[in-house]
């Protein structure tokens, strides 16, 4: 060290200030550091219940339809369907779509119904409700690999349908969800192509089994289930199960389908649950039941076939995956 | 002791930061709050854990380099062991909650599934990394022998990256994410070398 004047004994900082300030340095880093990676965690982890915040609807219970459920389909809780959604013009995180969409705006709401029918109409909210609504627990499959069981109330959608009356050249029925990049800013990240649509053969869609859900566990939908109305078909994965539809049009195609434009090769326009068809990067024979420990067999049609494999007498299930 | 030399201190702190995620996941787990799909959540957290503790010991050469900070080489293989750590705890999660234990299973599940292969090779290349992590290890096998080996961090995480985005949906902006840091990390490594005079024994690297 070169000679720099040494300090008087009264500017040297007292051992013990010196270790206290150390002390504190360090306890502040202890602290600082630790609350950033606490709270980065925090950022990714799944956040608390959801409460059901709907208004109440009166249905009548489907007991045919109840009593169609095994034993061990108990339904799952209102905070796990409500908590955990694939929506993703709010957000890829399925935790996380409950608190982005908790501001979208689903009233008033409008459905126009067009295409190949005798009376095209639109349908607002109050229109809808005056369909008499049930209750349908319905098992619900993810393509994923995860499933649910859900107390819907709708109506079945060919009641809808015949009221507007489909001429005889519809052979399918295309479905499109609200989108609205101001109320779904973080759509952009999405990766698929906004807005979604979806899309059935005409005999899927006239399916008494196929609902236009307007509600959840006896209360209207939340926002991130697909309100104000969305549509069911209980024997398909999830995703063909469109949310917050706006439009539907009856044509005489095979519409385009959000999934299928995206991955061909993974997504087909049927997507029927069948436990012999795997996803190219996994396995659809067996599911998570959300709520289960372990995983469970995934039944061919989603446990629907009694009902529904006569729809697909004779076809390839292989190739229409 | 200023706190560029408190080594003691850095590695607690280290240590300290590193469990917490893992602690905060079993508090979670004991009171329930994983979310409706624990398995999922777990799988990913960890996995993601995984990724950043890579990219925090790939850091290291770079802050020396560029800031000076030299006190974080003696706590890189302590971040790589975190990377081990939480490795080892995606690949049970895997096994505990994909294949409910039925071990046998694991072996078609890499021939069906691709980034199954992807990520389990990522894996077992970082055993030996982790086998050969302590001081009389580097002794035995020499500091530069060891450095090479040790390069294999290279190959794991681009293998990481690669796993992780061929599992993704549709939403690619993590992986993406990932894989930019590690082409700015690995790049760091490409340009440096270049820049270094040829003939020159690589001893100090690192």
């Amino acid at each position: 060290m070169p000679s720099s004047p040494r300090p008087s004994p009264d500017e040297i900082t007292p051992e013990e200030t010196f270790n206290d300030r150390r002390l504190f340095m360090k306890s502040a880093i202890w602290a600082g550091s630790g609350l950033a990676t606490a709270g980065l965690y925090r950022k990714f982890s799944p956040r608390p219940e959801v409460k059901n915040n709907g208004t109440a609807i009166t249905s009548i219970t489907d007991s045919a339809y109840a009593s169609a459920l095994a034993a061990n389909d108990k339904p799952n809780t209102f905070s796990e369907i409500a908590g955990y959604n694939n929506y993703y013009e709010f957000s890829t995180d399925k935790s996380e779509v409950a608190f982005r969409a908790k501001n979208f705006v689903t009233n008033p709401w409008t459905i126009e119904v067009e295409g190949l029918v005798q009376k095209p109409r639109t349908f607002d909210l109050s229109d809808l409700m005056k369909f008499e609504s049930f209750e349908r627990i319905y098992r619900f499959r993810c393509v994923e690999g995860w499933s649910m069981v859900i107390p819907w109330v709708g109506f079945p959608l060919s009641k809808l349908l015949n009221s507007v009356e489909p001429m005889s050249k519809a052979t399918h029925v295309a479905f499109t969800t609200y989108f609205d990049i101001k109320q779904m800013p973080d759509s952009d990240s999405a990766g698929i192509s906004l807005p979604y649509v979806e899309g059935l053969r005409l005999d899927e869609a006239m399916h008494p089994l196929t609902l236009l859900a307007t509600g959840l566990y006896g209360k209207t939908l939340p926002n991130q289930n697909g309100a104000p109305v969305r549509l069911v078909v209980p024997w398909k994965y999830g995703f063909k199960s469109i949310k917050s539809v706006v439009k539907i049009t009856l044509t005489d195609r095979e519409p385009p389908t959000t999934w299928n434009l995206a991955n061909p090769g993974e997504y087909g326009f049927y997507s029927n649950v069948n436990p012999t068809v795997d996803h190219p990067r996994w396995s659809q024979s067996r599911e998570r039941r959300i709520g289960e420990g372990g995983t469970r067999e995934t039944l061919m049609f989603n446990g629907y076939a009694d009902q529904v494999a006569s729809l697909y007498a004779g076809m390839d299930l292989r190739k229409n995956f | 002791m200023d706190f560029n030399s408190d080594t003691r201190f850095h590695r607690q702190l280290i240590l300290f930061n590193g469990l917490l995620p893992a602690l905060l996941m079993l508090l979670d787990a004991w009171r329930g709050r994983l979310g409706a799909n624990p398995v999922e959540f777990v799988t990913r957290t960890t996995g993601v854990l995984t990724l950043v503790f890579l990219v925090l010991t790939l850091l290291v050469t770079p802050l020396r380099k560029i800031f000076g900070l030299n006190w974080l080489l003696k706590q890189r293989r302590l971040l790589g062991l975190y990377a081990f750590f939480y490795g080892f705890a995606h690949l049970i999660t895997y096994i505990a909650g994909d294949r409910d234990w039925q071990i046998l299973t694991i072996a078609s599940d890499i021939y069906k599934r691709p980034f199954i292969a992807v990520g389990m090779a990522s894996f077992l290349l970082m055993v030996p990394l982790a086998v050969t992590s302590t001081n009389a290890m580097i002794k035995k096998l020499g500091g530069k022998r060891w450095n090479q080996l040790h390069r294999l961090t290279y190959v794991i995480i681009i293998g990481g990256v690669v796993h992780y985005y061929m599992i993704v949906k549709s939403d690619i902006t993590y992986p993406v994410a990932f894989a930019i840091v590690a082409a700015v990390l690995l790049g760091y490594r490409i340009v440096a070398s270049m820049k270094k005079p040829p003939n020159r024994a690589v001893v100090a690297s690192k």
